[in-house]
């Protein structure tokens, strides 16, 4: 563990405890100790869920990685030629983020067509990265490297496909999302799963952030 | 934004028609409950018998011939992984925690009910592959439950073929199912307990569920990880975890990977996974002894800290299980002072049990039977592991039956005597019927004594060197024949408390008809879940308006109040208030 | 009531237990006598709480519990005591933590004056490698690992030319000279234990583990794996002897090293083919035996398995039971052989000869059979074609009846209890599983319908099942 790890570890921790703490403390049996109901946590189940959710894939793919990390400092390891196309692969996702931000910002202000667009832009460009991705794999292929041959290859492919899951899975409530966009629900109604979206794009650029980062310099 | 805190609300989120809706595809978290909790069950009998036929083997090793080697890995690695997974896991969360927390937090249901039902079912498919695994070509893994590569995919090992990629793959199912569960589970404690239900005034069984529920959705990712991982080098021929070797004389192609990195993986989750099943046991233990003794728990705070350090130490301790595992030695100093930091914690709880009952007023229930059963036993299980978290120490022992005979004590006898009192405990309530105290006495006595008659001697068969995952010992020199003696007193113990079982499986069913009807609060206890208005509780639980909490869970024997407890939802009485109004806070 | 008299019973009965137990550790035999100190003070700190704990517990649920009127306590918490509890807890562990950290650390730094000894481990066998006069172990890599080369030692590595070869799972140590042992696996996960030794270490195949030791009483000492590495796990035993220094050298020069066994001539099965005409008049021109005079058919064993055995017969390690009086005839037969290499060269004659599956003279129940063979096929192979690395003889195309009476010496220890006889060690254990002569010939008529021919190219199928 690397100081910076444990840094980082520490400050979290003690903010943690400052929000927690005085909840965490009070003695219950005394009457009026009433820290710590639940009047104070007004956050909608299912954006605390999306966090919660969030918080276990990047369990995930943090273990994805330190396999990655503890498997390349053997001595064996040489690094995966990565095709160029995840440049603009790279690219098309943080448009998609952005597209979704806009939506996301028009949603609160009720703003049906700019919603929409945000809205379809964000999946599209989504779907054009796994598009990309898909090619990346192809050119991969082509130029002879595959599963059975280096482990980098085969992280490649293998943090790629669980990264491209869940951004299918993203993809399957963004379609859900443009159903009920499309017969017209209210915009007001829509808020919620627009936010969660977002998040969730936002979250996955970021988790590809991550991944591109080590794959190229790990 | 239009948003109406589940606390708020005074209906029920789903309403159920049909039969169907009502107990099949139910979104009910009593009803998920009990479909969880028959489905570990029933599993947990499956391995059950087969720890019944290893020890056949283990104590007659020359009259049970349908044994043979395979079928004696095949076993001890179903009933290990169907135990702590299938069994343990799945009833302590999905079955007491989808029962508990709504109605203990003053809920109407999980905040995600569809995804709680979904949860099960994907549950059951995954018990389902498991169990499929028994008829396929090859049968199911015999790799151990810790399914350590290379062996569980080179041939030399049962079910190397078809059996281990059935296994992950079940495991991938059972992940996805838990973590469905444990979504619901946290969200549900942070956001559906009703009005005046604070976190500190949570009873420490929904503190226990909710930890452990957080240590799970933490932790089993590391397990798909190397589930995903080991699939792919099975099927695939990558080299995640496979270096350059040979199998049966013959050079593999595969090269660079490393086991090790699979057994960190594993045990990143294996150990957090001793405190999944753990925490929700201690837990619910102490509202067990809490209410049987008719005081309040002791320490309430301390215990609440001891589960939140242990839920963070659990993270941090998990290389102890590989101290013999060829891995940098020095790794010891480190993992071996945290693991014996953990023990700190853990002992707080043990002693805040035991002033518990000081000065209480002990009623001999059965669950408090087990309650009591559960300490003595922890207490050795975990003194043993003090032997075992010392790198030093661990070195002799390790690989011997000291290990079996510890986590059997601390993670297997220890967690089901709980479960026992709970079942016991909560059984009126789920049910609205009581069991024969006569039978459910029986059943501790054969299962408490028992399970200790098994369990004791192991610990220096293994002092003595006996190794582990041995199918016979032959003729070890260093091996005496008492040793083969014992085996046979542990094999008819073994399956004199297997048989006690039926005894218990008996009075549940039978009391099911013929059980007198149970009262709304037969224990006289203080927690909201014997508070509803109907027994067993209807859908919604709660009748047209939900509860409001007004006072701590443990108002057990508060001088001065009429009865020696005060439900949570009685409102505070201006001229009596509560304990420390009356100044008797020493 | 009753439960708080059990269990002042229980703790009482422990600590009985304990004191009257016949299971303690072996005699040590090394110098990690501290750790028997580790765990010896471990059973004292936790003895301690272990009986205090429960006995007040029990005092506890006697003192109060249930009565008519009474009433409990309200205490919700007590900080003073719980902070006593918890310093005291810590200094309890503390006490048994330092300790065994210091121990720790004399284990892992290995002292400078130790020798070097490999342990080398594979699906169910031990053998053992010194580093020679050079004191370095030559350079291994698996892909060099064949009947001939079974260490994968790097013939090209001059290091490896003088490494001494144990290929038997008997290793000899010198008493009081301190030995670290590296630890080297070919296939999967295994582990090097010695219970007299205290230390044990995995082998993990990628990699070069270690543990060492002084061992310091002379005398044998059974190795075992104890980490789970397949079916015949419990068989993988091995032998350790040690010796004073004298004997050991003695023994050591006495061993092969890598350059003498790279040196012999490759066998010539033409040389062979002369050399038979001693064999001939009982396993018969082809090699295809004869029931008639008890003699089992050769022809296509495996050269390696037929060297074993002719080296057993002739030193008495199979033959030598006063049941077994076929093995006796074949005993004055097989030191007939000239010298070792006669031996390899007949060996290797009679690989070559071609058979035919010979006429089934067993019945039994070949479902069954084939469901009891599974295990056999860990070691013997799917087809029964055998498995060099396994040290196990082909099966596919042999007489049944020789399969029954073999089958028959490992079960009664006919045949496999000579001590030096490994190999035959673990094929009698295997055989226990066998529960009556109906399965030996339910087994024998599933290896009947085993085909010599399809397995010659089965032979090198090593992945999965």
């Amino acid at each position: 563990m690397s100081p910076v790890t444990v840094t980082v570890a520490l400050l979290v921790g003690v903010v943690i405890w400052v929000l927690v703490a005085r909840r965490l403390t009070a003695r219950s049996w005394e009457t009026g100790s009433e820290a710590g109901d639940i009047a104070a946590v007004r956050m909608a189940p299912a954006r605390l869920g999306l966090w919660i959710f969030l918080a276990v894939v990047t369990s995930l793919f943090s273990l994805f990685l330190s396999a990655y990390s503890m498997r390349s400092h053997h001595g064996d390891w040489s690094h995966v030629m990565l095709p160029d196309v995840l440049w603009i692969n790279t690219a098309l996702l943080v448009i998609g983020s952005i597209a979704m931000q806009f939506a996301r910002h028009a949603v609160g202000r009720g703003l049906l067509q700019r919603l929409k667009l945000g809205l379809i832009a964000g999946g599209l460009f989504a779907i054009a990265f796994l598009a990309g991705q898909l090619v990346a794999w192809g050119q991969l292929r082509d130029s002879g490297q595959f599963v059975q041959g280096d482990p980098a290859t085969a992280f490649f492919y293998l943090l790629t496909a669980v990264h491209g899951l869940h951004l299918l899975g993203g993809l399957w409530v963004w379609g859900r999302t443009m159903k009920r966009l499309l017969q017209g629900v209210e915009v007001v109604d829509l808020r919620l799963s627009v936010e969660l979206c977002t998040i969730y794009w936002h979250y996955l650029m970021l988790v590809w952030f991550a991944l591109f980062g080590a794959l190229l310099y790990l | 934004m239009a948003y109406v805190a589940i606390a708020d609300r005074d209906a029920p989120i789903h309403d159920p028609h049909t039969f169907i809706e009502k107990y099949v595809w139910s979104q009910d978290h009593k009803v998920i409950a009990i479909q969880y909790a028959l489905v570990a069950i029933f599993v947990g009998l499956v391995a059950l018998v087969l720890s019944g036929l290893m020890r056949l083997q283990l104590g007659f090793p020359e009259s049970f011939h349908f044994v043979d080697p395979s079928h004696y890995l095949q076993f001890v690695t179903m009933h290990g992984m169907i135990m702590v997974i299938y069994l343990l896991t799945a009833l302590f969360l999905g079955g007491f925690g989808n029962y508990l927390i709504p109605l203990m937090c003053g809920a109407r249901d999980m905040v995600f009910p569809y995804m709680n039902m979904l949860s099960f079912w994907v549950y059951l498919l995954a018990v389902l592959v498991l169990l499929s695994s028994f008829f396929v070509p090859g049968g199911p893994t015999g790799a151990g439950w810790t399914l350590y590569p290379p062996q569980s995919v080179f041939a030399g090992t049962p079910g190397a073929g078809l059996g281990i990629i059935l296994m992950l793959v079940s495991l991938a199912f059972f992940i996805v199912a838990f973590t469905m569960g444990g979504l619901n589970y946290v969200t549900t404690v942070l956001q559906a307990r009703c009005r005046g239900m604070t976190l500190m005034r949570m009873p420490l069984s929904v503190w226990g569920i909710f930890m452990a529920t957080i240590l799970g959705l933490l932790a089993f990712p590391a397990l798909l990880v190397s589930a995903v991982m080991m699939t792919l080098d099975g099927t695939l021929g990558t080299s995640f975890f496979l270096p350059a070797t040979t199998s049966m004389g013959q050079p593999l192609d595969h090269h660079g990977g490393s086991p090790l990195l699979f057994q960190h993986l594993f045990w990143f989750f294996g150990h957090p996974e001793v405190y999944i099943v753990a925490l929700p046991a201690f837990g619910i233990v102490s509202d067990l002894l809490s209410t049987h003794a008719r005081k309040n728990i002791f320490g309430y705070r301390m215990m609440v800290w001891a589960i939140l350090a242990i839920g963070g130490l659990s993270f941090v301790v998990w290389a102890h299980h590989m101290y013999v595992s060829g891995m940098n030695p020095y790794f010891g100093f480190f993992f071996a002072t945290t693991t014996l930091i953990i023990a700190v914690p853990t002992a707080i709880k043990v002693y805040n049990w035991v002033l518990t009952l000081w000065k209480g007023d002990i009623h001999l229930t059965v669950p408090m039977m087990f309650a009591i059963g559960f300490i003595f036993t922890f207490v050795h299980g975990g003194l043993t592991g003090l032997f075992l978290g010392n790198v030093t120490v661990d070195l002799p022992l390790s690989d011997t039956y000291f290990v079996v005979g510890h986590f059997h004590m601390v993670m297997g006898v220890s967690p089901i005597l709980v479960v026992f009192g709970a079942i016991y405990h909560w059984y009126p309530k789920i049910t609205g019927r009581m069991w024969n105290v006569k039978l459910g006495k029986l059943h501790f006595w054969f299962t408490f004594l028992g399970t200790y008659a098994i369990y004791l001697p192991m610990h220096y068969l293994g002092i003595l060197g006996v190794p582990r995952r041995y199918f016979a010992l032959g003729n070890t020199v260093f091996i005496p024949d008492s040793v083969h003696t014992i085996n046979k007193v542990i094999t008819i113990a073994a399956l004199i408390v297997a048989a006690a079982q039926i005894v218990f499986l008996y009075n549940l069913i039978v009391s099911l008809r013929r059980g007198e009807k149970a009262p709304v609060n037969p224990w006289r206890a203080t927690t909201l879940e014997w508070q509803t208005p109907d027994t067993p509780p209807k859908h919604g639980n709660w009748g047209p308006r939900l509860p409001e909490v007004h006072r701590w869970a443990y108002d057990y024997s508060v001088p001065g109040a009429k009865e020696d407890f005060i439900p949570q939802n009685e409102p505070v009485d201006p001229r009596l208030g509560s304990g420390r109004d009356h100044g008797i806070r020493h | 009531m009753l439960i708080a008299v059990v269990l002042v019973l229980l703790v009482v009965g422990s600590v009985i237990f304990h004191f009257m137990s016949p299971w303690w550790f072996t005699p040590i035999a090394s110098n990690w006598s501290t750790m028997d100190d580790t765990v010896l003070l471990t059973f004292w700190v936790t003895g301690t709480v272990f009986v205090a704990v429960n006995l007040f517990l029990a005092w506890v649920v006697y003192r109060y519990r249930h009565k008519q009127g009474q009433k409990a306590d309200y205490e919700p918490e007590n900080k003073k005591l719980e902070w006593w509890l918890t310093i005291i807890t810590a200094i309890g562990v503390a006490a048994m933590l330092a300790p065994g950290l210091f121990v720790w650390a004399k284990f892992v730094i290995v002292p400078k004056n130790v020798s070097i000894v490999e342990a080398v481990g594979q699906q169910w066998h031990w053998s053992f490698r010194f580093p020679g006069k050079d004191r370095t172990l030559g350079k291994t890599n698996v892909k060099l690992i064949s009947p001939e080369n079974p260490f994968g030692i790097d013939p090209e590595d001059p290091d490896g030319q003088d490494d001494v070869l144990i290929a038997r799972p008997e290793l000899t140590l010198p008493v009081d000279q301190p030995v670290k042992v590296l630890l080297r696996s070919k296939d999967v996960l295994h582990n090097f234990t010695v219970p007299q030794f205290r230390v044990k270490m995995d082998l993990v195949p990628g990699m070069i583990s270690y543990l060492w030791l002084t061992p310091t009483k002379t005398g044998e000492y059974e190795v075992l794996c104890e980490e789970l590495c397949g079916v015949a796990h419990f068989a993988m035993r091995g032998r350790v002897v040690v010796v004073p220094r004298n004997e050991f050298d003695t023994w050591l020069a006495a061993q092969p090293t890598f350059r003498e066994t790279q040196a012999l001539a490759a066998a010539d099965p033409a040389a062979g083919a002369t050399q038979y005409a001693v064999c001939m008049a009982c396993h018969g021109p082809g090699g295809e035996g004869n029931p008639a005079l008890n003699a089992p058919r050769l022809a296509g064993q495996n050269a390696l398995y037929i060297r074993r055995q002719l080296h057993n017969f002739r030193n008495g390690l199979r033959g030598t039971h006063e049941k077994d009086s076929y093995g006796a005839q074949m005993r004055a037969f097989a030191a007939m052989l000239p010298d070792d290499t006669a031996i390899r060269d007949v060996a290797a004659y009679v690989e070559s000869l071609p058979g035919h599956a010979p006429q089934a003279t067993v019945t039994g129940d070949v479902k069954r059979g084939k469901s009891l063979y599974t295990t056999c096929a860990a070691c013997h192979g799917v087809n029964g074609q055998g498995i060099w690395a396994l040290n196990a003889p082909r099966l596919a195309g042999a007489y049944d009846w020789y399969l029954v009476r073999q089958l028959q010496n490992f079960q009664q220890r006919i045949r496999g209890a000579h001590r030096q006889d490994f190999y035959g060690w673990q094929m009698g254990v295997m055989a226990d599983i066998l529960a009556d002569d109906r399965a030996i010939n339910d087994l024998v008529s599933y290896i009947n319908t085993l085909r010599a021919e399809d397995t010659r190219t089965a032979m090198t199928a090593g992945r999965g099942n």
